[in-house]
């Protein structure tokens, strides 16, 4: 093994770890636990970013944590995230008023392959929260909607009153070019939809398996129950996306917080393809 | 072909003097708290001289030589990743300015640093931390302005330690290459001299100003036959060719609810590891002034707050998080970083209250050996 330092590797470049200044414009309520926020970057960057890809979203003086990019990609002069007010950062975040500063770094990681779904029937499954990383990637799928077989969305949520984003999911469910369904865990009396896991919708939804590509995004576990329902269906691992969740303090692989097997999830992930992660998902607290 | 000069005693003495002329900032070894550390040296006399280290599983002791050689000790409990790579390190400073923020950065040490007494293994965890955290699509400014500048003055090991195990990692114990100066403490009639291999200009340049000669036939003679008594005597063997693919292949193996059993999860393997390289950031604030500011420091995976994420900790229990750190150092890091992670310093071992040997672990999964402890065959 060489110790020899390569020249090039004390190259100068900017500081990874400093955040920019972005600007909170518009903030609303999407569930009692969970708000979307527009924010206008200091610095607007001429590339889209990429479905599925998170920023670094920092509250000065309090902390700063991962959210996934939950807006039109095709905007370019604002960034919308979806966040649930779970721990200190979260609640910081969406406290945060119309007007107020924020420190942002990113995008990082990877994205779910659209284009790879051209042609395709493309599956798009999602948990909870998991609809928020899915978003951008239907809206370029919407965008050119005639590069793609059938389209449908297999959403599940605890209760009617967490579904996220609910009149878009109703303007959508109106349009004959894509599939919407939804389950619920918990169903009250006035309910009429699907009761059960997500995963029950993927025996019922029809397409051909050598043709479709899928992307799933929710808890861990739900995720695992999805795929097996896909991979029962015919659906080969290489055609099956997932986003993994881990601690990030860097997003930019430096901190060793995101490892998930051989992999670090900022740089190598959040979007898996399956059959690249397959024995590692298995593997208790890896 | 390599270049040799002689240095005596007071040319290594003039050495630091020229160093320090050149206003970097001398580090090397020294005896704080009854171990050998790395600190600031002023002269010669902090050196160790006449001191080694005695050390196996759990276990650290100063021992008196029965010479005076200055170099005579196994690494200690420091690794040089405490100056690239700082334990607590002020990342920016953030002020509110009406409805802006204005944020500054923190500056980098404003001397470059000279080490003194870099062996072969901590040359190597070095070029890893290099390939971490300078290597990679994004660049740590902090290590890169730390590490631009470093003055190498190596040194050949002159004994092996008991735990140990760089000739199974092939890192050591001779320097081969990324230093400035390497030395090799010789003793020839009587007289304590220092073989130096010149590995850079700046080596050479520094050497204009110390007195020194030509190295002879017999002192590189001499020197070679100290690495390779040190590379026969090692403390610790642990074959490391197929060792990632065995590990990545074992993740359910029983061996790692033995070792768990045992280990109290203390984190001190990651603080004396020279790679480890895992932070944390936090943030402050001082309501008073309305200023704030991010601080990054180490951080271990054997914490439960390393993996935390809403909900819980991801790797909850002893198990998951010994086996993620050792399948970390010797298997996922060829994956994430090209090379193995670990090289054979044996601090872990060392300073490991338990005694936990990294190697002996390996050896349990590659011959399929559970629990060696609690197995009775009557
Ligand atoms: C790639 C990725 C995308 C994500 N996208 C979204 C999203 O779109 N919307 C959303 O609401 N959530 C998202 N999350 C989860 C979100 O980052 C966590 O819920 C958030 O970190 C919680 O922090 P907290 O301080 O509010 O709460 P707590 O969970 O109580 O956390 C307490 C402390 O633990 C640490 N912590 C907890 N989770 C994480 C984490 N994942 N990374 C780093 N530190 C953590 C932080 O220091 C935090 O302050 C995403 C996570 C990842 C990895
Ligand atoms: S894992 Fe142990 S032996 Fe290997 S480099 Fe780290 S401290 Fe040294
Ligand atoms: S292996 Fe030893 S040093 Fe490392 S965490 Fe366990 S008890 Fe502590």
């Amino acid at each position: 093994m060489s110790t020899a330092i390569l020249p090039d590797t004390l190259r100068a470049g900017p500081d990874p770890m400093l955040p920019r200044l972005a600007t909170v414009r518009r903030r609303r309520r999407d569930t009692s636990q969970v708000w979307t926020l527009d924010i206008e970057d200091s610095v607007v960057s001429n590339e889209p970013f990429v479905p599925g890809q998170f920023n670094m979203l920092g509250v000065f003086g309090v902390g700063e944590v991962p959210i996934s990019l939950s807006g039109d990609p095709a905007v370019q002069d604002q960034l919308v995230h979806t966040i649930r007010a779970v721990g200190p950062v979260s609640k910081a975040l969406v406290r945060l008023k119309p007007g107020e500063v924020l420190g942002l770094r990113g995008p990082f990681g990877t994205g779910w392959p659209v284009s790879d779904a051209v042609g395709r029937d493309v599956i798009v499954i999602a948990g909870g929260l998991g609809l928020a990383p899915l978003r951008p990637a239907l809206y370029r799928l919407l965008a050119q909607r005639e590069r793609y077989r059938s389209i449908q969305l297999l959403y599940g949520t605890r209760s009617p009153d967490d579904i996220l984003f609910r009149r878009e999911l109703l303007a959508w469910r109106r349009r004959h070019d894509i599939a919407v369904e939804i389950t619920v865990d918990h169903a009250p009396a006035d309910w009429t939809g699907h009761v059960g896991v997500v995963t029950t919708l993927v025996s019922r939804s029809s397409f051909d398996p050598a043709q479709a590509i899928a992307f799933v995004c929710g808890p861990e576990i739900m995720m695992r129950f999805a795929i097996a329902a896909l991979g029962q269906a015919g659906l080969a691992d290489e055609a099956i996306y997932l986003s993994m969740e881990r601690n990030m303090q860097c997003a930019v692989g430096v901190c060793g917080h995101c490892q998930f097997g051989p992999s670090l999830v900022c740089r190598d992930g959040p979007v898996y393809r399956h059959d690249r992660v397959r024995s590692f998902l298995g593997v208790k607290e890896l | 072909m390599a270049e040799y000069i002689t240095l005596a005693v007071d040319g290594l003495q003039a050495l630091l003097d020229e160093l320090k002329r050149r206003e970097y900032r001398v580090l090397g070894p020294t005896i704080r708290d009854q171990a050998i550390v790395y600190d600031d040296i002023e002269s010669l006399r902090d050196l160790p001289m006449g001191w080694t280290d005695e050390q196996s599983g759990g276990h650290y002791r100063l021992v008196a030589r029965q010479d005076d050689a200055i170099f005579g000790y196994p690494v200690g409990p420091h690794s040089w990743k405490r100056f690239l790579h700082p334990p607590v390190l002020p990342l920016w400073q953030a002020e509110s300015a009406g409805n802006s923020v204005r944020i500054t950065t923190t500056q980098g040490p404003d001397q470059p640093f000279a080490f003194i007494g870099v062996r072969s293994c901590d040359l190597h965890a070095i070029a890893i931390q290099d390939r971490v955290l300078i290597g990679g699509q994004h660049v740590d400014p902090s290590y890169r302005d730390r590490r631009k500048g470093a003055f190498i003055v190596a040194v050949n090991c002159g004994e092996a330690g008991g735990t140990c195990f760089c000739a199974s990692m092939n890192t050591g114990p001779k320097v081969e290459d990324g230093f400035d100066l390497a030395l090799t403490e010789i003793v020839i009639d009587d007289q304590r001299l220092f073989l130096t291999e010149v590995g850079s200009p700046a080596g050479r340049d520094v050497l204009l100003q110390v007195p020194h000669r030509p190295a002879t036939p017999d002192e590189i003679a001499a020197a070679d036959g100290v690495t390779a008594r040190t590379a026969a005597s090692m403390g610790r063997v642990m074959r490391s060719d197929d060792v990632r693919e065995l590990l990545l292949g074992n993740l359910d193996h029983p061996r790692w609810d033995e070792v768990a059993e045992r280990c109290l999860t203390c984190g001190n393997c990651t603080m004396v590891c020279p790679t480890c390289f895992c932070t944390s950031v936090e943030d402050s604030s001082d309501l008073l002034s309305g200023k704030s500011g991010r601080t990054r420091h180490w951080a271990s995976c054997f914490t439960l707050d390393f993996s935390y994420i809403h909900g819980g900790s991801v790797r909850g229990s002893a198990r998951s998080r010994y086996r993620q750190w050792m399948t970390h150092k010797l298997a996922s890091w060829v994956d994430q970083f090209g090379s193995s992670g670990c090289v054979g310093c044996g601090r872990c071992i060392t300073w490991c209250p338990v005694g936990i040997d990294i190697t002996e672990e390996v050896r349990a999964i590659r011959e399929d050996r559970p629990a060696e402890r609690t197995h009775h065959e009557d």
